[in-house]
């Protein structure tokens, strides 16, 4: 054995004693796998094309959410519109993540959540590269970085564009920052978001979801999407932008009449989302008798057994129907 | 060229000694009695303690208000269940002195309000909700099966500290240093699970979606901090109850901290608001 052997397997006794008795400087989990979405909340649900409720939304943004038009997004430029990276939060998918790990030193490059059909791949990467200029190009997807706190993954993306954070109800600008955190417990998978807007949130929004493991999960796959005529009179009108003028917005009033919801409250903002609003509400809302429009689907029958709760009759209206007159 | 023999153990007897140095605080912790675990509140690696708020920003119109009759969306629940929230009727409720039938344990955290978080003694965290001025007690400390009081509104809780754990594989890779600064020992935070049992039957949406007495209820409470040094609490929370629920309820609640509990505003318990 000459010098140098012995020299290099003397220091790889001592590197493999120090390696095995390291403690990493911060904890980290394994987040990858599909995770399915459990349950839901009223933000993935919102029926009524005007619906602010618990958003802390500026006056620009109500001003924002009462101008818009969903036919809009018929427009030919419009239709392959991606929903903001929030979406995660309120849409109806689960999320597939993996892992990107250098080819060499099998360091943890960036974690990747795939997209949906509407919505763009999240790349969140860990190696400490720096957000762009605020003048860099912004995508549907965003710029994302990502360091650990203990068990959770803390996440910050930026440069995305201007888009849906409820179902086509209310909306964040170019200039919005969204902070993720990704905590895992077992085979949940907590997620909480808190968007930041200068634009159009008077302060952050803040949702959660949590995710359930699913070893057999799939997703819609992110798809190129391809414009077509979809209502003629925007295809002979290429300059139209269908919008509500202010004040002429048809739909302002469906929540109330629907549930009772004073109006104040509909409009959304940072008040409406502390418990002491509820004295404000005390005295203006009117609980309907009954649930009368997207209550949830009564459970099925036992097995075996005949006579369940009939379903509820289907609601008129809706977004494709005339405005109330 | 070679060493000479002496100079080789030499070398060799000094790579036994760091290894031997290096397994032995291991080793040395695996022998002698054990020592007992420091008090649950030295031994917590977050601060739970302090006045937080909840803040509703979503699920807003189950929470805000009492919705009616029949607004089940988001509860997936058993044939049994719908048939008791069906016959919901909070005037009944008031009568008979149930009020606080949607304030237990299950539906309290997502109840609009404050909670106000203190020790009680060293194994024992005293959460207070101004919302239905309710009471939990989270008991680090298991009480024995005699003790065990009759079902109540927030039931039994036991409570235990998760630290931060990496899987093995990440583990086992060499963690990212920054030249001349010491790895820290483990790594900061931790999680507050809490496990709850031994409930009153109630309600978890106002307008009488059950829960059973079987009902368990698990929570993870984790506490963060933001660069604007905004304090921010979620807790984390699986509801499982096989007679009204066809799955498990998962919610996640956040809660802000406040400065002070000068907006602490007790307010009794009510079916009807």
């Amino acid at each position: 054995m000459t010098h140098h052997m012995r020299i290099r397997a003397l220091a790889a006794v001592l590197a493999a004693f120090a390696t095995l008795t390291a403690v990493p400087a911060s904890a980290q989990m394994d987040l990858s796998g599909y995770w399915a979405r459990d349950g839901d909340s009223d933000n993935g649900y919102s029926r009524e094309p005007v619906d602010l409720l618990g958003i802390p939304v500026s006056a620009d943004g109500r001003a924002k959410a009462l101008s818009y038009d969903i036919a809009a997004l018929s427009a030919t430029e419009r239709q392959c519109q991606m929903y903001t990276p929030f979406y995660a939060l309120t849409g109806p998918f689960g999320m597939k993540i993996s892992s990107e790990q250098d080819p060499i030193t099998q360091k943890l490059v960036a974690w990747k959540i795939d997209g949906w059909i509407d919505r763009d791949v999240t790349t969140i990467w860990m190696d400490g590269r720096p957000h762009p200029s605020p003048y860099a190009p912004h995508t549907h997807g965003g710029f994302t970085t990502g360091s650990w706190e203990g068990n959770t993954l803390t996440a910050v993306t930026t440069h995305f564009k201007m888009g849906d954070i409820k179902r086509h109800t209310s909306f964040s600008s170019d200039r919005a920052t969204l902070t993720y955190r990704f905590t895992r417990y077992g085979d949940l998978l907590t997620v909480t978001g808190i968007l930041e807007d200068p634009v159009y949130l008077a302060e952050p929004y803040v949702l959660t979801h949590i995710f359930r493991l699913d070893a057999g999960g799939t997703t819609f796959p992110l798809t190129a999407c391809e414009p077509i005529e979809e209502l003629p009179h925007l295809h002979e009108n290429p300059g139209l932008v269908p919008h509500y003028l202010p004040g002429a917005n048809p739909w302002i009033n469906e929540l109330t009449q629907n549930r009772g919801i004073p109006m104040d409250a509909v409009m959304g903002g940072p008040a409406t989302t502390y418990p002491e609003y509820r004295k404000v509400l005390k005295d203006t809302y009117k609980m309907p008798a009954a649930c009368k429009i997207d209550c949830g689907a009564p459970p099925p029958p036992a097995a075996g057994g005949r006579g369940g709760p009939p379903p509820p009759a289907t609601p008129a209206g809706g977004r494709g129907a005339a405005p109330p007159g | 060229m070679s060493w000479p023999t002496d100079r080789k153990h030499r070398l060799w007897r000094a790579a036994l000694a760091v290894a031997v140095m290096a397994l032995g605080g291991g080793l040395h912790a695996q022998r002698g009695a054990p020592q007992p675990p420091a008090p649950a509140r030295t031994a917590a690696p977050i601060d739970l303690t302090g006045t937080w708020v909840s803040m509703v920003t979503q699920d807003w119109r189950w929470r805000m208000v009492t919705p009616p009759k029949g607004d089940y969306r988001g509860i997936t629940m058993t044939p049994e269940a719908y048939k008791v929230a069906q016959a919901w009727d909070p005037a009944r409720d008031e009568a008979a002195g149930e009020q606080c039938r949607s304030y237990g344990a299950p539906a309290l955290m997502s109840v609009p309000g404050r909670v106000r978080i203190n020790w009680q003694d060293a194994e024992t965290l005293q959460v207070e909700t101004d919302a239905g001025m309710q009471t939990r007690l989270l008991r680090f400390a298991r009480q024995p099966a005699a003790a065990r009081p009759a079902r109540s509104w927030q039931g039994d809780s036991v409570a235990e500290w998760q630290m931060p754990r990496g899987n093995v594989p990440l583990n086992l890779r060499p963690a990212d240093r920054t030249p001349g600064v010491a790895a820290p020992a483990i790594a900061k935070g931790g999680t507050l699970k809490v496990v709850t049992t031994n409930l009153r039957p109630g309600y978890l949406r106002k307008n009488g979606i059950p829960y059973s007495e079987s009902a368990v209820l698990t929570e993870y409470w984790e506490v963060f901090k933001r660069e604007n040094g905004e304090q921010w609490l979620t807790i984390t929370t699986l509801i499982e109850d096989p007679r009204y629920l066809r799955q498990p309820r998962l919610i996640a609640i956040p809660f802000k901290k406040e400065p002070n509990d000068s907006k602490w505003d007790p307010t009794p318990c009510s079916a009807q608001w």
